[in-house]
């Protein structure tokens, strides 16, 4: 009896890795399976990889070139306030390149007194920083703007992540290299193929900009811009230009076609809005959220995460009524300004539809707007600069769905 | 008079201090790499390279090096469409397109050159950048038949949208907490 439940469990987790096909999941998971005393678990090793249980992965839109699009985070599946750098979202316009930090250099040069050209070995010695940073694609939640929204928060919120970044303050570069009078931008470029260029006024680059080399601990992955990328702390993701090889200090914008013909904002009266480049106050509940089921009645925890371009999250506050009632939910300390902050909150489950939605205010006391709300200030045409409030229906039999959908 | 004199001179020498290089690492950056990095164009012209092209030349390069991914009349196929649009953005429909929505000539000049075409970025040569350019111009109504494009008259194109961008007012919602 024993023996045969088992050798099936044993058989199911066969089948299910099987489709996997990682040879080296395949037995950790029949060791696991076996649970034999005495047998020895698999080696040590170089460099480690998540349990071969753990499913979590990005979502990536269809586009007709592979090499532009966007990847999404697993939203739903991510636990505490930093996202693994595997599962950050990503928004390449030419693909990936492959970099040898060896031969790269960041060349400084326009408007300045000593044009400079830095290694990244070089870089890594001067006096860096480390911070905690939440970055947000400009066009995240874009979708909601059409309610053509995913199903899920991760298609639905998911360019959005979290991570302990490491650089030079880009305001020590420029003191190396003397900015000129006259100097008011500093256009950034990368060394992907199509170059990606960005005007960033040069206020904001003496202010807290970073030059980026390091996130979660290691090297910046390649798809965040190995060796080097700027880091900009609430500014939309678009400008923080990655793989970065070169900075222009020059007398005007330049008017790039990622500044003006995207992340600018159509209003009704036919006119965009342009340089918004600073993310608002935002949440949203992870769980439960769409394309989850509850198991049945009873307690959950309800949890989320917010964040705010302009600082700290001052409290979360959340409805279960479809926005009738409001109550403050939990924060997990510290609350760090421009990052990721977790909330959460005990809820029972009756059994009963509910619409549940999360609403954060920052330091500056800035709320969360309702979708109706921005749409009735900017219309449904803008794309980008989504940070609307988010509804979720838990439905009788448990199942959750997004409301807008 | 000699103390102020005095405390010009600190304030100069303060000044020289905070402008030499602290750290002093790194080394002078060369002509050829800041030339090499020198393709970023500015919206008065500023950047922009010797050369010239026709409406003419920009058909050929166009259905030579464009056409497969935008469609031989530039309505879009893999690449997004790049003509029309006109009168639209302030539909419920806009469509946004180089002709319709992008403010500046420079602006399609540097992506062209930077970006296009996708799977061969920095292919074409100025003289071909300035020539398809011209016909994407052309083809949205922007320029003449007749009209040549190069460091000169491009920056001088009026883009029909030129004057369709405003600062960003927000906070412009979300100020108030609803009790
Ligand atoms: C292999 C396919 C391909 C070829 C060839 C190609 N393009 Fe593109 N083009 C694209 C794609 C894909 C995009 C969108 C890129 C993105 O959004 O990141 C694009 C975008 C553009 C845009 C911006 C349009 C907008 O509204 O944002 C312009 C302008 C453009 N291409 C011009 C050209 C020109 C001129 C040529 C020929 C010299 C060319 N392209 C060749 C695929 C191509």
């Amino acid at each position: 009896m024993q023996d045969s439940k088992r050798s099936s469990r044993r058989k199911l987790l066969r089948i299910g890795v099987a489709a996997g096909g990682a040879v080296l999941a395949n037995r950790q998971i029949a060791k696991a399976a076996e649970d034999t005393p005495g047998q020895l678990g698999i080696p040590l090793g170089p460099y480690g990889e998540r349990s071969p249980f753990e499913k979590a992965v990005r979502w990536r839109r269809d586009t007709k070139t592979p090499e532009t699009g966007s990847s999404f985070t697993p939203l739903q599946d991510s636990v505490g306030t930093l996202t693994p750098s595997s599962l950050h979202y990503e928004r390449h316009h030419a693909g990936i390149p492959t970099i040898d930090p060896a031969h790269h250099q960041l060349v400084i040069h326009g408007l300045v007194t000593r044009p400079l050209s830095l290694s990244v070995a070089e870089i890594r010695r001067l006096p860096s920083v480390t911070r905690t940073l939440v970055l947000e694609c400009g066009g995240n939640s874009g979708s909601e703007w059409a309610a053509k929204t995913g199903p899920d928060v991760q298609r639905s919120y998911g360019l959005v992540s979290c991570s302990e970044w490491t650089g030079v303050p880009l305001s020590l570069l420029l003191s190396e290299v003397g900015v000129q009078p006259g100097a008011s931008w500093v256009i950034a470029e990368g060394a992907d193929a199509c170059r990606m260029e960005r005007s960033i006024p040069l206020a904001k680059a003496m202010d807290n900009i970073l030059v980026a080399y390091g996130q979660n601990g290691e090297a910046l992955r390649p798809a965040q811009g190995y060796p080097l990328r700027l880091i900009i702390p609430g500014w939309e993701g678009n400008a923080n230009v990655k793989w970065l090889h070169s900075l222009k200090l020059t007398d005007q914008a330049y008017m790039a076609r990622d500044e003006t013909a995207k992340y600018t904002d159509l209003m009704p009266d036919g006119k965009a809005r342009i340089f918004t480049y600073q993310m608002e106050a935002k949440s949203v509940i992870t769980f439960p959220s769409g394309g989850q089921t509850l198991p049945g009645t009873g307690l959950y925890e309800l949890t989320g995460l917010a964040w705010s371009g302009r600082g700290r999250i001052e409290r979360v506050e959340i409805t279960t009524d479809g926005g009738r009632s409001w109550v403050k939910a939990n924060i997990q300390e510290p609350r760090l300004p421009i990052a990721f902050t977790r909330f959460r909150l005990p809820w029972r489950f009756d059994g009963r539809d509910a619409v549940i939605a999360s609403r954060a205010v920052d330091e500056s006391g800035y709320t969360q707007p309702t979708r109706e709300a921005l749409i009735g200030a900017r219309g449904t045409n803008s794309n980008y600069h989504f940070n609307g409030i988010k509804y979720w229906k838990v439905q009788a039999d448990g199942t959750v769905i997004n409301v807008e959908a | 008079m000699w103390k102020l004199r005095l405390l010009l001179l600190a304030a100069a020498a303060a000044t020289l201090v905070a402008q030499m290089p602290k750290y002093g690492v790194g080394r002078p950056a060369t002509a050829d790499q800041i030339r090499d990095l020198g393709t970023a164009i500015a919206p008065d012209g500023g950047g922009l390279p010797e050369g010239s092209g026709t409406v003419a030349a920009g058909r050929e390069v166009f259905i030579a090096r464009c056409a497969k991914c935008h469609g031989e009349k530039a309505e879009g196929a893999v690449g997004p469409i790049l003509v029309g649009g006109q009168g639209t953005l302030a539909t419920a429909k806009p469509l946004k397109t180089v002709g319709s929505f992008w403010p500046y000539a420079t602006t399609v000049w540097d992506y062209v050159n930077r970006a296009m075409p996708f799977d061969q970025p920095g292919l074409l040569k100025a003289a071909e950048v300035y020539a398809v350019v011209a016909y994407i111009f052309n083809i949205n109504g922007i320029i003449g038949d007749d009209q040549v494009m190069d460091a000169k008259s491009l920056p001088k194109v009026k883009m029909p949208n030129r004057d369709g961008f405003v600062a960003d007012p927000r906070p412009d919602v979300g100020n108030k907490v609803r009790r």
